[in-house]
């Protein structure tokens, strides 16, 4: 495990992978908060030109100018999206899957292309498609730090008006704020997030580093603070976790380890957060059903002692479940635990009887009076 | 350029207001003036633009003609002078925030750029809070608030604003009775402070003992002024068409029995 960590490629794997966690789990939480999950899905894709075009212009494998390519294409397929949907009756999701679906095509044509030029040079641009950790340089690191640091900084100075625009843009444009100006800082920076992760992740998956982390982190958080926070931990978490795996046992795409390491994340979140869970959702609708039967229950023995006017008339068991149409036994036990009730013997029957408590003519009068209250 | 004030006698000075979406007109050729000091509602049947009226006003929607003035100025330069109650429907009641900080949102606009609100704006915040008696939900994150209390958490994020001319889309829509008491009863104060009130309502039966001016529209302007001359059956026939039948019963029929309890304001 030492071995690994002094390893100087897995350093600049994991270093990279963490500047890619961080940055897409940041920017993620806004894409997500704002709806706008699918806007990093066609943004990645349409990156995948620009990397090509990237590669054309500069004639070799330059990372700077890749990414710049990568840049431009996705701000260019955002804009299409966006006159789509302002010009065309088109709705967002179909003006983003067709931007998506073009530009991904284009991507491939120039893609096949290269590849067909036998530039020598061009090889591991393919990687761009799923990812590959492993040929990432230490030089490259500095890039992808400058734009996650740069991106993060902007962050931290426009935070108030983030969170009012995504929360209340209707607001936000009623106090003055250049509402559209702040949607497309967002919207770029999504786009940047895109750009960290292509060589890590690929194109095809990166849009899972945008919306995963922030999905996982809304799970376990009330604050939009700590969501941020939570969901840049989850990303670097994955992202360390897929890159080293991947660089460690040679020939695994990276991008489909990340993806599957923050899954694994987002699984557990669904599952097992407090309150948002979906366990926590069964544990509580089973709570409340035990709950009813037993109010039920005791409803049913007080009407039954009204009944015959007798306040410790022995109901009989079988009685009981005739009624309820089920084993009322194990219900019976837990109100005696709560002193509502006690077993009593009718002679000469010999099967067991159920008397209601002076506490349990309480409670059950008081929920008596409960149901009456709410009519 | 000298500061020139049109029309600064109004606290709302609406010309010829035209709002239209895909050609079609929302609001059409509207003037609209609303003096200092009233509580004016908005009324009109669904689609009447009521919405869109405030909308326009408040910049949210590009009129494709007319103009607005605030105390005599465009609402560029008034944007401190306006609080805004959107509707409770407009926003994502599950985004990760407390109440205490939607409230503090209604400070962004004072605090100005990469400025943080700190403990000042905290304790704003807060007496607002109480002022809408939301002060034990101040740390609660706002899915787990009922309507009554998101639409109070509204409210209190305008009062904060410290305005001079509020305008409130719909603050009564889908609220239990006691919060409608608590929204008029912090609606009424502030009328008493001097402030202008501007207010999206969907109740006729409620208007007359809820407000004292009123706009009633339908796409046009149909008639505005204090509710004790607008208010008439023939005005409202006017705004409501074939409805009527239905209106008269709910506004009127309601009135015969208590028709000693109107216009108790002036």
């Amino acid at each position: 495990m030492l071995d690994l960590l002094s390893d100087y490629t897995i350093q600049t794997v994991a270093m990279g992978a963490a500047l890619l966690g961080v940055s897409s789990g940041v920017l993620g939480c806004f894409a997500v908060l704002r709806r706008q999950s699918l806007l990093g899905d066609t943004l990645s894709h349409a990156a995948l030109p620009g990397v090509c075009l990237g590669f054309l212009v500069a004639g070799t494998r330059d990372l700077g100018s890749i990414l710049a390519g990568a840049l431009v294409t996705g701000a260019a397929a955002a804009l299409v999206v966006l006159a789509l949907t302002r010009l065309s009756r088109l709705k967002t999701d179909a003006a983003l899957g067709v931007a998506l679906s073009v530009s991904f095509a284009l991507g491939v044509v120039l893609l096949t292309y290269i590849q067909g030029t036998g530039n020598a040079s061009q090889g591991g641009l393919n990687s761009f498609l799923f990812g590959q950790a492993a040929a990432i340089l230490r030089s490259d690191l500095w890039i992808m730090g400058g734009i996650a640091a740069a991106s993060l900084a902007l962050v931290a100075a426009l935070w108030k008006e983030f969170k009012l625009v995504s929360f209340d843009p209707g607001f936000a444009t009623s106090l003055g704020l250049p509402v559209v100006v702040i949607e497309i800082t967002m919207t770029v920076m999504v786009a940047l997030a895109v750009v960290i992760g292509l060589q890590m992740v690929g194109v095809v998956l990166m849009t899972a580093m945008i919306v995963a982390p922030a999905v996982a982190a809304r799970q376990w958080t009330r604050r939009l603070g700590s969501m941020v926070v939570l969901s840049a931990v989850f990303g670097t978490v994955a992202g360390v976790a897929g890159a080293t795996l991947s660089a460690t046992a040679r020939g695994l795409s990276t991008g489909p380890l990340i993806v599957l390491a923050i899954s694994a994340i987002v699984f557990v979140s669904l599952l097992l957060s407090p309150e948002r869970g979906l366990l926590w959702e069964m544990a509580r609708r089973w709570r409340d059903r035990r709950s009813l039967r037993g109010r039920q229950v005791l409803t049913t023995l007080h009407a039954m002692a009204a009944e015959h006017g007798d306040r410790s008339y022995p109901a009989e068991l079988g009685s009981l479940d005739t009624y309820h149409g089920t084993d009322t036994r194990r219900v019976l036990a837990r109100l005696e635990q709560r002193g509502l009730v006690r077993p009593v013997t009718h002679a000469p029957e010999t099967t067991p009887h159920w008397e209601l408590t002076p506490s349990g003519h309480v409670e059950a009068r008081r929920l008596a009076a409960d149901i009456e209250g709410h009519q | 350029m000298t500061d020139q004030l049109h029309e600064p006698q109004l606290a709302l000075h609406v010309e010829d207001l035209t709002v239209s979406y895909d050609g079609k007109p929302a609001l059409w050729d509207i003037d609209i003036d609303v003096p200092p000091g009233v509580m004016a509602a908005i009324v009109g049947p669904n689609g009447a633009g009521k919405s869109t009226f405030i909308k326009s006003v408040l910049g949210l929607v590009k009129p494709t003609a007319g103009h607005v003035t605030i105390f005599g100025r465009p609402y560029g330069t008034q944007r401190r002078k306006v609080g805004y109650v959107p509707q409770r429907s407009s926003v994502d009641w599950d985004f990760p925030t407390t109440a205490l900080d939607v409230v503090t949102m209604g400070l962004y606009g004072r605090l100005g750029w990469l400025r943080r609100p700190g403990r000042a704006e905290r304790e704003t915040a807060l007496r607002a809070l109480e002022q809408v008696k939301m002060q034990d939900f101040a740390t609660r994150q706002i899915s787990q608030l009922s309507g009554g209390q998101q639409q109070r958490v509204f409210l209190a994020r305008a009062l904060v604003q410290d305005a001079d001319i509020y305008f409130l889309d719909e603050p009564m829509a889908g609220v239990d009775a006691t919060t409608e008491r608590a929204v008029v009863a912090i609606l009424h104060r502030l009328r008493e402070e001097g402030k202008t009130l501007i207010v999206v309502h969907h109740d006729l039966q409620t208007v007359k003992s809820y407000f004292d001016w009123m706009v009633i529209l339908n796409v046009r302007p149909i008639a505005q002024g204090r509710v004790s001359e607008v208010y008439t059956a023939d005005n409202l026939r006017r705004a409501y068409g074939g409805q009527i039948a239905l209106i008269e019963r709910e506004a009127f029929g309601a009135d015969a029995a208590n028709a000693a309890g109107s216009g108790e304001h002036g």
